[in-house]
């Protein structure tokens, strides 16, 4: 017999705001990233919008980045991203089993969420990385092909500028992987669209 | 509840922003920065030892009245020496010319020998130059440059077609300085900076535009104002690139089109097939890889350009990897609807 759900408020509306936000703006950059990555003369989005609406989003994004670094220095949100490195591998080995195995058998998740723990430790692993490396590094080579002119013409022998693209490049794959992997870890909930639904009123319905 | 002793992630990054600051104040202070006009004309001029070449004993005979900007004479009429200001058009600088191609040639293998006599005669100022191809034309030796194929393409040009025989290849390629320098230089933005001051030599300066023309120079700032990032577009690409009709058989396109016909499209660069691999870059990533092997030749070739730096290998990768994770994906899914999860 199931277990009666509960409503957690766990996100507070600075963190809904920022979430969508954030969310609409990786979809955008994504969109017209790869759209001037693969850019072709008969390319869908043309390239000059692309780059125009690029880089607005870009700049967005970069404020809308700050709102969240803040936000997580000064609030109570930012212990959510303290990792405790004690046991932690084998609490992701756990998680990683919970995903792999133990959900199709319908066992009790491991590290169920609560409002002292509202990320699992893979949650964890993988906001922390995309939130505190990939993002941070992914804006600032932004802004150094936003402007060339700022960006070193070499460092250690490599032209900077192609430095900073391939940085660029590659972190905003990552962000693209997480996009799938994170819309795709929200299906699982009380119901597929619950997590969905609580980044709109901000309650969370535990299963 | 927030644990204090903890050391937030947020706090890391900020140290690692400081860092990164740091180091990255150090290399720009330490750069070289983007090529200087000046410094890519006379690279290294101060140091070379031009008594070494054959001719330059020779040459000296032109070169101690043309080689600055004072010439001295015995007037035998008056019986005394007269001192005189070289007009500035005349005087050859030893230290570019014996940088330059012709650095092994003497001045009488193009100029008349009668030239050698002081006071020059008057009507020696009528002779008629030699274009590039009336020595380079047919010479096996210098078939790799196709010295044909880029007079084909120059009397086909704007340049010849406006100008006529008026426009000689000495406008853009000052035999006293000229070298070469997209197969020689390994510094793509020297080559560059090199390549379009050739252009600016005369769209830069209204009195030597205007030697061709009644017409008013045009504000080169202002007619490309629509190109958005103007400084880094000026700096990294050469003017012939969107000016000059290029092909895949020139690493300098000669054939330069009228305004009309320059290219104005973003995606002409910036996408697949981009004009820019037709010359200077492929022909330097080739090299690149030849010398520096793949990764490094195709990855940090000195060529980023948004849209056609594909690289298929990384492609391949990329796709690869996200194709596993969609499958992963797809495959978790299916089994959860199988279990009703």
């Amino acid at each position: 017999m199931s277990q009666p759900s509960e409503r957690l408020y766990l996100y507070p509306l600075w963190i809904r705001i920022w979430h969508m936000t954030n969310a609409l703006l990786c979809l955008v950059l994504i969109i017209t990233g790869l759209s001037m990555q693969y850019s072709t003369p008969s390319t869908m989005v043309k390239f000059s919008v692309a780059v125009s609406v690029h880089n607005l989003a870009g700049i967005i994004l970069s404020i809308s980045y700050v709102v969240f670094f803040l936000g997580n220095l000064f609030t109570g949100n930012g212990v959510h991203y303290v990792i405790s490195v004690s046991g932690f591998i084998k609490r992701l080995y756990g998680q990683f089993m919970y995903y792999t195995v133990g959900i199709f058998k319908k066992t009790a998740p491991p590290y169920p969420v609560s409002e002292e723990l509202k990320f699992n430790p893979l949650q964890q692993f993988s906001y922390v990385a995309i939130m505190y490396f990939i993002v941070p590094l992914v804006v600032l080579s932004g802004w150094g092909l936003l402007f060339p002119q700022i960006t070193v013409n070499s460092l250690f022998g490599v032209s900077g500028l192609d430095l900073t693209d391939i940085v660029h490049i590659v972190m905003g794959f990552f962000i693209s992987i997480f996009m799938c992997v994170h819309i795709y870890f929200c299906t699982i909930g009380k119901s597929p669209l619950s997590n969905f639904k609580s980044m709109i009123d901000g309650y969370h319905e535990t299963h | 509840m927030i644990h204090k002793a903890n050391i937030r992630p947020a706090w890391v990054v900020l140290v690692l922003l400081l860092v990164f600051t740091l180091i990255f104040s150090f290399a720009k202070s330490t750069d070289p920065g983007a090529p200087v006009a000046m410094d890519v004309v006379q690279q290294s001029a101060l140091h070379v030892d031009y008594l070494k070449f054959k001719n330059a004993k020779e040459n000296e005979q032109c070169l101690k009245c043309h080689g600055q900007s004072k010439y001295t004479f015995e007037n035998k009429d008056a019986g005394k020496m007269v001192r005189k200001k070289m007009y500035s058009d005349l005087i050859i600088k030893r230290d570019l010319f014996y940088l330059s191609n012709h650095r092994e040639f003497k001045c009488t293998d193009c100029h008349s020998e009668d030239y050698l006599s002081f006071p020059h005669q008057g009507n020696l100022r009528m002779e008629s130059k030699p274009s590039c191809i009336d020595c380079h034309g047919g010479d096996e030796k210098y078939a790799k440059f196709k010295f044909e194929a880029i007079d084909t393409a120059f009397l086909a040009s704007v340049h010849s077609e406006k100008h006529s025989a008026d426009f000689t290849c000495w406008m853009c390629h000052n035999a006293h300085t000229y070298r070469i320098n997209a197969r020689t230089n390994e510094n793509l933005k020297e080559t560059i900076t090199y390549d379009n001051l050739i252009c600016l030599n005369c769209h830069g300066d209204a009195s030597n535009y205007q030697l061709l023309t009644d017409k008013q120079k045009p504000n080169l700032i202002d007619k490309h104002d629509w190109l958005p990032n103007q400084a880094s577009h000026f700096t990294n690409v050469r003017c012939i690139e969107c000016h000059a009709r290029n092909d895949d058989t020139l690493v300098v396109a000669h054939h330069v089109v009228s305004k009309a016909l320059a290219v104005r499209k973003c995606e002409s660069c910036h996408a697949k097939n981009s004009i820019l691999y037709a010359s200077l870059y492929s022909y330097t990533v080739k090299e690149n890889v030849k010398k520096s092997g793949i990764i490094k030749g195709l990855l940090f070739s000195e060529t980023a350009t948004i849209g056609p730096d594909q690289n298929n290998t990384l492609n391949y990768i990329s796709l690869t990897i996200f194709g596993i994770i969609l499958l992963i994906i797809l495959f978790h899914a299916f089994l959860r609807s199988k279990k009703s999860i």
